[in-house]
């Protein structure tokens, strides 16, 4: 049975009463600094084990040696990492804060994108009159899951309940030592998603973060394992459409999938985090790690639309290590008045007979920068490695830039590797056909970006796909003068 | 039913239409004729509103409203339709989406809910059918690789979907061949009524032959020189713009 969104929503309304509110709000917050108390406080917090609180140290240890990378094409403050708070618990709601005191532009927004009254208090941090206990909800989701075996759960849980699993696989596809940003987030991170979809099992839904508990504050430092073990499939969504003007400057978040023989995964992230406001002023620094491991014949597909976030710098990669694994990349990156993105992907081809697609559209509005940065790289064992990469650039306006970094290392003769590209303008001759038509000029923008963008939405589960094309819609408003 | 009166245009302070004067009345269809660089495309942009071209005197109303301050979707709305010479492309939106886009917010600014699916497929079907348009066809996209007749004939399907008060071909002749031509004139013929009216600007006296105009104007240099019915394009077939040149400057 295809259980869609809307059945989800009416059993979390459904479900409210029959398991009673969840009143219990921890309040305290760490000092500012990191340092390795810190890290032994998250750990101990958390309550983890010994094992885990010693990997986070050798990383810990390992950040200290390095140093925040300044080869993406972007431009920015460099944070304090001594002036962030690592360990924060969950915003409390504000009683005497009421929706009235709430931005009437966000509002807007929100009335867009369709988004209840309640989910708006919610998001805005708002005293809802009934506070929903998500955990309660989440156990009668847990119960269909577990009938197949499937543990979805946050990572903070599976740490206490699936120590193997966690140990076996954490830090695996993106090591501690990886980079910077990915050494940090293995020592303080504070939540994330576990996902195991055991042998031979397709997961009946799509697994979304939306429904998982302590979704309200994402963290600042998210760390997301999933194991698809062999023969098995599933589709997971990340991120929330509603546009939450988180306070966090930088969002450091790891994502490893990790494809065992003949497993699919099929990873959707829409992103749109606050982007700072038209004059370029706040806006999260997003700086992502996501990768997954391919063994013999799996497939792991990425898709994102990203709008939001003042800086973007995330590649979801794949490692094809196993004979004819399958490897995709779809992205659609927006950028409008300052935001700068530098995204793309890694496909690293070792198994022979892998094969590898990347799609790639940026829309650049504004005063934005917008940067396609990919590599394909082709190891010597890997025999009739094939990759396809097409990546677009749609223009508004005279002041944005769009560019485009493809790096190819082929180190075996029997590889097939195509590359395309365009570059396009919004052209006022198609604006004016659209008005001639009676399509007013936001709508005319909005149906070419979405035309533009077609074979990534497509590439969307269809709920996701629709939310997808109204956010782009808003993210680009205002942007034509 | 459209009205124009002394009616001065510029582009980038280059004056292209010099007092045009003109009155189309429901049911009639009027032909506009003259030689190239003569305005008749500046003139269709300018009752369609685009703007990049700068009224700089006189008027052009629709059912006695003045349309100076009205937006080209407004326009739309209001029942002009302008059939491009060079119809652009959209790629990766079909052409029912284009259609579908295009009436729904026309409903909308009438105050209507969305056109129903079903009514706007058969709707399609009809209208498809009208033109001889293959369905296949409409779920390409939007001009996208069309070959010149098929890009006219596209414009002509839109135009039997809006249903327009006011049609403007603009040189909708030009790419057909006489098999295309005789299609897309038998459409128009059938969408006309008591009700519209349309406006033919042609630089041949062929597509004439098929849309049988009420009154043909000649244009030269910006202004309207010389009117008749029409037998004044078989005139012009014959002898050329010279004469009409010669006589304006007199």
């Amino acid at each position: 049975m295809a259980y869609t969104e809307e059945e989800l929503k009416k059993e979390l309304e459904t479900k409210e009463y029959e398991y009673g509110f969840y009143t219990d709000i921890e309040s305290d917050t760490f000092p500012k600094g990191l340092n390795e108390e810190i890290v032994r406080a998250i750990s101990k917090k958390k309550n983890e084990p010994e094992w885990m609180t010693e990997w986070r140290l050798e990383a810990f240890r390992i950040w200290e040696g390095m140093e925040e990378p300044e080869w993406a094409n972007v431009r920015y403050e460099k944070p304090d990492f001594q002036a962030i708070s690592y360990y924060s618990a969950p915003k409390a709601a504000d009683p005497n804060k009421s929706i009235d005191d709430v931005d009437p532009e966000l509002l807007a927004m929100y009335k867009k994108l369709g988004i209840s009254v309640d989910e708006q208090k919610r998001l805005q941090n708002v005293a809802v009159d009934i506070v929903v206990d998500s955990v309660s909800v989440a156990t009668t989701f847990k119960k269909t899951l577990g009938e197949k075996g499937i543990i979805f759960m946050p990572i903070s849980e599976a740490i206490q309940e699936h120590p193997e699993l966690v140990k076996k696989y954490m830090g695996t596809v993106v090591p501690k030592t990886d980079n910077f940003y990915a050494a940090l987030n293995s020592a303080v991170f504070t939540d994330g998603s576990f996902c195991y979809i055991p042998k031979g099992v397709r997961c009946p839904m799509e697994l979304s973060t939306y429904f998982r508990i302590n979704e309200g504050g994402t963290g600042q430092f998210e760390r997301t394992l999933v194991i698809a073990d062999e023969s098995s499939y599933v589709s997971y969504l990340e991120g929330c459409t509603a546009p939450s003007r988180d306070e966090n400057q930088l969002h450091a978040a790891v994502v490893e999938l990790i494809a065992l023989d003949d497993a699919e995964i099929k990873y959707s992230t829409v992103q749109n985090w606050y982007p700072g406001n038209s004059e370029g002023k706040g806006g999260v620094y997003n700086f992502v790690t996501k990768r997954g491991l391919c063994e013999k014949n799996s497939k792991i597909s990425w898709t994102q639309v990203e709008t939001g976030s003042a800086v973007t710098w995330k590649y979801p990669s794949c490692v094809l290590k196993g004979d004819n694994s399958v490897g995709e990349f779809y992205s659609i990156a927006v950028t409008n008045n300052f935001q700068q993105a530098d995204t793309g992907t890694k496909m690293v081809h070792l198994g022979k007979n892998t094969k590898s697609t990347i799609i790639s559209k940026g829309i650049s509005a504004g005063k934005s920068q917008n940067s396609y940065r990919g590599l394909v790289q082709v190891n010597s064992r890997a025999e009739n490695a094939r990759n396809f990469s097409q990546c677009d650039s749609l223009l508004m306006g005279n002041e944005c830039g769009a560019h485009t970094f493809p790096y190819i290392e082929a180190k075996n003769k029997t590889a097939q590797i195509e590359h395309e590209a365009t570059t396009s303008k919004i052209g006022e001759d198609q604006i004016f056909y659209c008005n001639q038509r009676g399509i007013d000029t936001e709508k005319a923008i909005a149906l070419i970006v979405n035309g533009f963008s077609k074979e990534v939405l497509n590439k969307l589960p269809m709920e996701f796909a629709v939310e997808a094309q109204k956010l782009l819609e808003i993210s680009l408003e205002g942007s034509v003068g | 039913m459209l009205k124009i009166t002394d009616l001065h245009a510029s582009v980038e302070d280059k004056e292209i239409l010099r007092g045009i004067n003109l009155e189309v009345n429901a049911g009639e269809v009027h032909a506009i004729m003259g030689p190239n660089g003569s305005g008749k495309s500046t003139l269709a942009s300018v009752i369609a509103g685009k703007e990049e071209f700068e009224v700089t005197q006189g008027t052009v109303a629709l059912d006695g409203e003045d349309l100076e301050d009205a937006a080209p979707e407004e326009r739309a709305h209001k029942g002009v339709f302008l059939s491009f010479q060079y119809p652009v492309e959209i790629p990766g939106v079909s052409v029912t989406n284009f259609m579908k886009t295009a009436i729904n917010e026309s409903r909308k600014a009438r105050g209507l809910e969305d056109m129903p699916a079903n009514k706007m497929l058969k709707l399609i079907r009809e209208k498809s059918e009208l033109l001889e348009i293959d369905r296949k066809f409409l779920s390409r996209s939007l001009n996208e690789g069309f070959s010149g007749g098929e890009k006219k004939r596209n414009e002509i399907f839109q135009m039997a979907m809006l249903e327009p008060k006011l049609a403007i071909l603009d040189e909708t002749d030009s790419g057909l061949d006489i098999d295309a031509l005789r299609i897309v004139a038998n459409g128009v013929n059938k969408l006309k009524s008591s009700d519209n009216a349309v406006i033919v600007i042609t630089h041949y006296q062929r597509l004439l032959e098929y849309i049988v105009p009420d009154y043909v104007h000649v244009l030269h240099n910006g202004k309207i020189v010389k009117s008749g019915g029409k037998e004044l394009a078989l005139e012009l077939e014959e002898k050329g713009y010279d004469w009409i040149k010669q006589e304006a400057t007199v």
